[in-house]
């Protein structure tokens, strides 16, 4: 009995830990839709674009002047963003803005790697590399557990409390909420949509690099880290498109699920069922409640 | 001052509903068809045909059928690429394991299994939209993808996973050389396009339309919603279906699953943003222009003396891609056909300014 008990939990671990790092990025997403109601396609982009100019920045500053330049470049990005594309497209249906944001997948993938340059960089954050060991004496040979994933995990749960005292606690939090809420019925007591759109975008470009640090030291930094957000927009999906929680919880159910399948159900399909299963899933829930599990119910009038 | 419609008058309903309401439009294009039909195939090297005029014509066909979809329907797709992944494989596996079928019957078939699929992954749609249906596309493309590489019954268990599509065989004509598939594609294109024109004129067009523009308030007016994006799913994919199988067997000729990956979606839904949403022209505009540019890149600019690497060349395309997308989306977000049309309007009045 302990015998299998022991690998299920660490393929357990294992998902949940990915979930987290997926919920990362998803918490991108959430952010901007909330406070914009775009659902932004260039999440993944801007994990690739952050991870990589991080990447390059340490390689002539120490990691805190790097990272600080990497975050003073993110929020020039919201800013470029805002300026040049959401603005000219404001009182734009949801499709057009979505497409729009494609566009800027394309383009910050282009651009970043131009800058940048294109090969594969490994992230040093100075974490242990060596698996540690838990629970040895109950189970035999214990669980391996990766530090790299601890840090991810640590850092996911810090960024959303912090996200949670902002978005509750602070006036800006408050004028954030309100434009979620109704855009029009927020400009009319005042509240600047454009300065809230940059601080949203800022704020996106920030949880990116968080995310693109995490995924950065598990996968190296490469183009590959934009394909992540594709993996992510089901776990929104699982969570409803509107809730930060939802995106944690989606996050750890899609990664564990995930992880589970592959291992107990996947041989029975040939194996690689980890890169649709979360979809189906999703798209499973999507029938049966499409606003997700933690999402606003949505209402709509003719 | 040729293009005028002065003095072209109608006299019968017929007249009124033709597809080239001016006389000019219609000459224009009779010349474009009989010298895409009659001179082209004597004037343009193999190297043109096989580079340009045959992926041209084959994307050409599926933006139309992601057109139908995405400008008229307004349900969004990012899973053409694994329609036209259906329809190559179908076609491919009935060429195979039925070869007594005739080549354009295979064909056909083809689309009418992506029709299939096409609608048994729209039926969510019915639920779900915008950003969520096009979630569920992706799952459609994941898993048709996944589908493809796993399982060895589809590729007819060749230990590579690529497949090689026999010599096509329509009624007799080998179009083996690149002017003869050309010649294919172009009639299948000419034929489609047709089809398309009208049935986007029809009652089933219009409900298309209706469910775009609002969907609660087109099924208020009697609009059945489970009718009109099913069948938009379903004639979307035909095409689509139909075009994978070209590409397969015209185009590649041997191909393996990644042929089909979400980037052929994604460049897809680029030519019908950049052509012109709910426009069959603009499918065109936009095929042309998404295949000119990587050849422009690659070898015009060369010439110019601008030397660059291949990889900064694939991302410079990604970099205007992207700025493309957003600049139409922001200008003209009726894409290149819409700019055609007011260059044409303009011509009307020319040289008077009214």
């Amino acid at each position: 009995m302990l015998e299998e008990i022991g690998p299920f939990l660490e393929v357990l671990l294992g998902g949940l830990m990915a979930g987290v790092l997926y919920a990362l990025v998803a918490l991108g997403f959430v952010l901007i839709f909330k406070a914009s109601g775009v659902f932004n396609f260039a999440q993944g982009a801007m994990v690739l674009f952050a991870a990589l100019t991080l990447v390059r920045l340490m390689e002539v500053l120490p990691f805190v002047l790097a990272f600080a330049a990497s975050c003073a470049i993110m929020v020039a990005l919201a800013f470029a963003i805002e300026r040049l594309v959401l603005r000219p497209l404001v009182n734009q249906e949801g499709l057009i803005l979505f497409m729009a944001t494609i566009g800027i997948t394309f383009f910050i993938d282009g651009f970043g790697q131009t800058l940048w340059g294109s090969d594969i960089y490994t992230l040093e954050l100075g974490l242990p590399k060596s698996p540690w060991i838990i629970l040895d004496p109950p189970l035999p040979g214990g669980i391996l557990v990766s530090p790299v994933d601890v840090f991810a995990a640590v850092t996911a749960g810090a960024l959303v409390a912090g996200l949670a005292v902002f978005f509750n606690r602070t006036k800006v939090g408050r004028a954030l909420r309100a434009v979620a809420d109704d855009h029009q019925a927020a400009q009319s007591v005042g509240i600047p949509l454009n300065t809230i759109w940059l601080i949203v975008w800022s704020v996106a470009g920030v949880v990116a690099l968080v995310a693109g640090m995490a995924w950065g030291t598990k996968l190296g930094v490469q183009f590959s880290l934009a394909l992540v957000a594709l993996k992510a927009i089901p776990v929104i999906i699982l969570g409803g498109l509107t809730s930060i929680p939802g995106a944690i919880v989606g996050g750890l159910i899609i990664g564990a699920g995930e992880k589970l399948a592959e291992v107990y159900i996947g041989p029975a399909f040939g194996g690689g069922i980890e890169n649709w299963f979360a979809y189906v899933v999703a798209l499973l829930f999507l029938l049966f409640r499409p606003q997700g599990l933690f999402g606003e119910r949505i209402i709509e009038r003719v | 001052m040729l293009y005028r419609e002065a003095g072209q008058f109608k006299t019968s309903y017929e007249a009124d509903q033709s597809i080239f309401p001016i006389m000019q439009d219609r000459w224009g294009i009779a010349a474009i068809l009989a010298f895409a039909f009659l001179a082209m195939p004597f004037l343009a090297s193999e190297y043109f045909f096989r580079a340009v005029m045959i992926p041209f014509l084959i994307l050409a066909l599926a933006a139309i059928g992601l057109n139908l979809l995405v400008g008229y329907c307004g349900q969004i797709s990012l899973g053409t690429g694994a329609f036209m992944a259906v329809g190559a494989y179908a076609a491919y596996n009935f060429a195979i394991r039925v070869p007594e079928l005739p080549h354009l019957v295979t064909l056909l078939l083809a689309g009418g299994v992506a029709a299939v699929v096409g609608l048994l992954f729209g039926i969510p749609s019915l639920r779900i939209k915008g950003l969520y249906l096009a979630a569920a596309t992706l799952a459609a493309q994941f898993f048709i993808d996944w589908l493809f590489s796993r399982v060895k019954w589809f590729t007819n268990y060749t230990p590579s996973g690529s497949v090689a599509a026999p010599q096509l065989n329509i009624f007799g004509w080998v179009p083996d050389a690149p002017s003869e598939k050309y010649l294919l594609c172009l009639g299948f294109v000419t034929v489609f396009a047709l089809v398309a024109k009208n049935l986007v004129r029809s009652r089933i067009g219009r409900s298309w339309m209706a469910i775009r523009d609002m969907d609660i308030a087109a099924e208020i007016i009697g609009i059945r919603p489970m009718h009109a994006k099913l069948s938009a799913f379903a004639i979307s994919s035909f095409i689509v279906g139909v075009a994978g199988a070209l590409w397969g067997f015209v185009h590649l000729g041997s191909w393996e699953p990644l042929a089909f990956s979400i980037d052929r979606s994604f460049s897809l839904l680029f030519m019908v943003i950049l052509g012109g949403l709910g426009s069959i022209l603009g499918c065109f505009l936009g095929a042309a222009f998404i295949t000119l540019v990587p050849i422009f890149l690659n070898q015009v600019l060369p010439e110019l003396g601008i030397k660059l690497d291949t990889a900064t060349v694939s991302h410079l395309e990604f970099m205007i891609f992207g700025a493309l997308i957003v600049v139409f989306l922001i200008a003209e977000p009726h894409g290149m056909a819409r700019l055609w049309q007011v260059g044409k309007e303009k011509l009307r009045i020319w040289p008077f300014p009214h």
